[in-house]
């Protein structure tokens, strides 16, 4: 049978419903189910209305859903706000904790606080006796949630560990005992040996990078990047990787460069403000020819913008930031998992044409935990193409910027050899030093220029999903791979005809491979999280290919497939 | 054993005759060779100015970068290589104004690095206008009416942050200039050297003989150098006389960006150990 069921936890920021909304999910993947969690959160530290979302299926998912089965309300605020989304669906409740006058009869009343009181002495595990609650009331197995809350609590101790673990029995058993029908939804364990696991955007990027043999990360913090950022920082140890947090984001980009420059594998994390900072820095990657990876997570701008929500609004930028004409690479990851690969892969890229490689994801990707099979390492190379002390020496003469066909100089670093190593930000000369005279201009811009063509060649071209022939072909990048592959199904299971062409290697684009792709297609919509179809023109300049119809939002929140759908029905597209 | 020769390259010099540029080129390459250093194991990381070119007049691993970024290229490529010995040198504008945030910041990160700052008051490459350290009253083609702000001071700024190296140094004294950028290169932990350097071209105020008029020597005198507060009082002084020498160093307790963050061995760059990500993973099981 095929389950698809949407838990809500509403509550003020500091109520502790990040804890509810992991523990659950983990313990819903233990026992085999997919699951994607998502948050919507404001900018602050307390109060305000904040919630996390979790879909529970067997089948595979990759986005979040509009409609509600199971609301947990850790305030008023959250019953007024999602009230309407719930179709047939139970609102837990501690109606001590929360006045509530007006008889909803969805509302199942669990004395939260009392239970936790009277099980383990403290109000502090109200929360957990919540999330005992919800697995009561799905009549799942609790020793899964019992191993999830000692994984969760181990480093607090034992006596920690007990009390939660007996807070959430007495949650469960109060459904058990209470709730009219028993469960509302019998949701058993499915057998699982398949090893999923559950995995944030900024994780997977972190653990991508960590793979790749990252040496030096350097970054001023901003959100949603953050996660990525700090979760290097915890593992730095483990990997012999210097973490720093830089005075600003001009410093961090220019000491990733100046770490690479010495042979470090370097990384900065930020989002759009972050990089607007780093716009000369970029510049400064592309003249010295030195490899660096940029992770951005996109939020709505400009400026400060909704620091907490989600756009792909930044696509041109990253394109055109800085002055001058240089090579550079755009990936926008569809998932988490492609997210760990995609970040391995841009080190790589970044190596081999000596050039900066941008990983473009935005909020709804970073925050959101995917499941996602266990990644591969065995999948992931490291390829420096870096020149060693023997191949310096047995050169005549070293030249870092040494005209070749294909644009790329072979790189040294400096201090392995006796041979020199000099790079310049100003114009130069095949060695490295000063030139400002027009001849050498021309050659050496011709020569950073030439490796876009090699560039071309390396990038993938879009996943194609669906139908072959379709009525209606969706256009999508990044991040909204997820409700774009989901809205095909549901689209195509209803008797429709669509598919979809995703990008997740964005720029440079291989123009005759990608005319090719669309001279199959009849009627196409590009769909983006921005408000003015940014990838359709990027498409259009890069290929000639033409899309003269969008969905677009940018209200700072991701798509769902409900949305999309009812887009095409609205404007009859098929 | 090195020499200054083994320094020496054939890069055409755009400095203007008689500029104070030459004095400090001259003095660093005599620093470098007296330490016996070898060119490519020293890296000259600059900014963009007159003094960023300094690195093309001489023999050594270079990344001439930004105006004002020379720090932060220069603190993460010894990160990533200890190995090297890392100077970044630029004007006074590149390195207290575009990149004063950098200053300040890495003074309290500790890397080992020397960062050499030529003082000439005035920013040369862009044709004279005033500079972070002009003097007040200073009239240039964009300061008409003179130079109100108050001039940064390095040394006390340096000092009051703790930097455990702090020096001035005169253009006009080639073999002391080289002394003090020796021992600051020698230091271990971020050493600054801060250099009396005369623009002929723009600087009609700060010129050879106003500064030879006025400079002495520290060590000529009984100054403590390991004296913080007598160090700062000296920093302040500016106008009859100026001070040269070591104002302030510290040996003790100076912990670099290398022993706080305990990097390995062998350096970053050359690291190149297998990867086994599968506990890390195991994690989101
Ligand atoms: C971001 C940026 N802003 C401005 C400039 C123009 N510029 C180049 S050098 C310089 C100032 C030079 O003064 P200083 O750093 O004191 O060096 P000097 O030429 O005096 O040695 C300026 C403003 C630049 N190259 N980059
Ligand atoms: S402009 Fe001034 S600083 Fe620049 S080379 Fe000429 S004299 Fe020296
Ligand atoms: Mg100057």
């Amino acid at each position: 049978m095929s389950v698809d069921l949407n838990i809500k936890i509403g509550g003020e920021a500091g109520q502790g419903l990040q804890t509810i909304s992991s523990v659950l999910s983990k313990t819903l993947l233990r026992g085999g189910y997919n699951v994607f969690e998502s948050q919507y959160f404001l900018s602050r530290i307390r109060g305000g209305h904040n919630y996390s979302q979790i879909r529970v299926s067997n089948e595979e998912i990759l986005s979040k859903k509009e409609s509600v089965d199971i609301l947990i309300a850790l305030d008023r605020s959250s019953i007024d706000q999602h009230v309407d989304e719930l179709s047939g669906g139970v609102i837990l409740i501690d109606k001590n904790e929360i006045d509530i006058e007006d008889e909803i009869s969805s509302i199942f009343h669990v004395p939260f606080s009392d239970i936790a009181n009277d099980v383990s002495g403290n109000k502090l595990y109200t929360n957990t006796v919540a999330t005992g609650a919800v697995l009561g009331l799905l009549c799942y197995d609790f020793e899964y949630l019992a191993e999830v809350l000692t994984d969760y609590f181990r480093s607090k101790g034992d006596e920690v560990v007990q009390k939660n673990i007996d807070a959430a029995k007495a949650g469960y058993d109060y459904s058990q005992e209470n709730y009219s029908q028993k469960c509302y939804f019998s949701l058993q364990s499915i057998d699982n040996t398949s090893n999923k696991i559950l995995i944030t955007g900024n994780e997977a990027i972190g653990l991508g990078a960590i793979a790749a043999g990252l040496k030096f990360l350097s970054a001023y913090p901003m959100s949603p990047s953050t996660g990525a950022l700090i979760y290097v920082a915890q593992k730095a140890d483990q990997y012999n990787i210097i973490v720093e947090q830089a005075e600003d984001e001009i410093a961090a980009l220019n000491m990733a460069i100046g770490a690479s420059f010495a042979g470090a594998r370097s990384m900065v994390t930020t989002s759009g403000g972050g990089f607007s900072l780093m716009a000369e820095a970029l510049g400064l990657a592309g003249i010295t020819e030195t490899p660096v990876v940029i992770y951005i997570g996109q939020r709505p701008g400009p400026a400060t913008g909704l620091p907490t929500m989600t756009e792909q609004g930044d696509l041109e930028f990253v394109i055109h930031a800085s002055q001058g004409e240089f090579p550079r690479c755009v990936l926008a990851p569809a998932t988490a998992e492609d997210a760990f690969y995609l970040t391995a892969r841009a080190f790589n890229i970044a190596d081999k044409y000596q050039i900066p490689v941008f990983i473009l994801a935005d909020q709804y990707l970073v925050d959101s935990s995917f499941t996602s099979k266990i990644f591969e390492t065995s999948r992931i190379s490291r390829d420096r193409y870096i020149l060693s002390a023997d191949e310096i020496e047995s050169m005549d003469e070293y030249k870092r910027y040494r005209i070749t066909d294909s644009g790329i100089s072979p790189r040294a670093i400096p201090g392995v050899a006796k041979k020199l190593v000099i790079a310049d930000s100003d114009e130069h000369n095949e060695i490295g030093h000063i030139d400002q005279t027009s001849e050498n201009r021309i050659i050496m811009n011709d020569k950073r220029l030439r490796k876009t063509e090699g560039l071309k060649n390396e990038i993938y071209p879009p996943r194609i999903y669906g139908s072959e022939r379709a009525d209606l072909t969706f256009i999508g990048w990044g991040s909204t791979y997820g409700p774009l592959k989901e809205s095909v199904d549901i689209l195509n299971k209803s008797g429709f005809n669509v598919n979809l062409i995703h990008f997740n290697e964005v720029y440079p684009l291989p123009a005759k491979t990608i005319q090719k792709i669309f001279s199959d297609v009849e009627k196409c919509v590009c769909v983006e999280n921005n408000a003015t179809g940014q990838f359709a023109r990027v498409l259009k300049i890069e290929t000639g290919v033409e899309i003269s119809d969008t969905i677009l939002k940018y209200d700072g929140l991701p798509f769902t497939t409900d949305y999309i759908i009812n887009q095409v029905h609205e404007r009859k597209m098929i | 054993m090195t020499t200054v020769k083994d320094y020496s390259n054939d890069v055409e010099n755009e400095w203007c005759p008689g500029c104070g540029n030459f004095g400090i080129l001259k003095a660093i390459k005599k620093a470098l060779s007296d330490l016996d250093k070898m060119p490519h194991e020293v890296l000259m990381c600059s900014g963009i100015g007159q003094a960023g070119k300094l690195p093309h007049y001489l023999k050594c691993n270079i990344f001439n970068g930004l105006h004002g970024r020379a720090i932060p290229v220069a603190t993460a490529a010894k990160i990533a290589n200890h190995n090297l010995t890392v100077i970044a040198v630029g004007g006074d504008g590149d390195m207290y104004g575009e990149g004063g945030n950098h200053f300040v910041h890495n003074i309290r990160r500790n890397p080992d690095i020397t960062m050499i700052a030529h003082d000439n008051q005035i920013y040369g490459l862009t044709k004279g206008q005033a500079s972070p350290t002009s003097d007040i009253g200073m009239k240039t083609k964009l300061q008409p009416h003179g130079v109100v702000n108050s001039p940064f001071n390095p040394l006390s700024v340096a000092i009051s942050l703790g930097c455990s190296f702090v020096s001035r140094g005169f253009a006009g004294d080639v073999d002391h200039l080289s002394k003090i950028i020796g021992q600051a290169i020698d230091h271990k932990g971020f050493s600054l050297v801060d250099i009396l350097q005369p623009c002929v071209t723009f600087n009609k105020l700060n010129t050879f003989k106003w500064y030879r008029e006025r400079v002495y020597k520290l060590e000529e005198t009984d100054h403590d150098p390991y004296n913080q507060t007598r160090a700062f009082e000296k920093a302040l002084e500016w106008g009859e006389k100026i001070p040269t020498g070591i104002f302030y160093r510290t040996d003790e307790n100076n912990s670099t960006f290398k022993d706080m963050r305990g990097l390995t061995p062998t350096p970053l760059a050359y690291l190149d150990e297998d990867i086994d990500i599968s506990t890390l993973v195991k994690e989101f099981t």
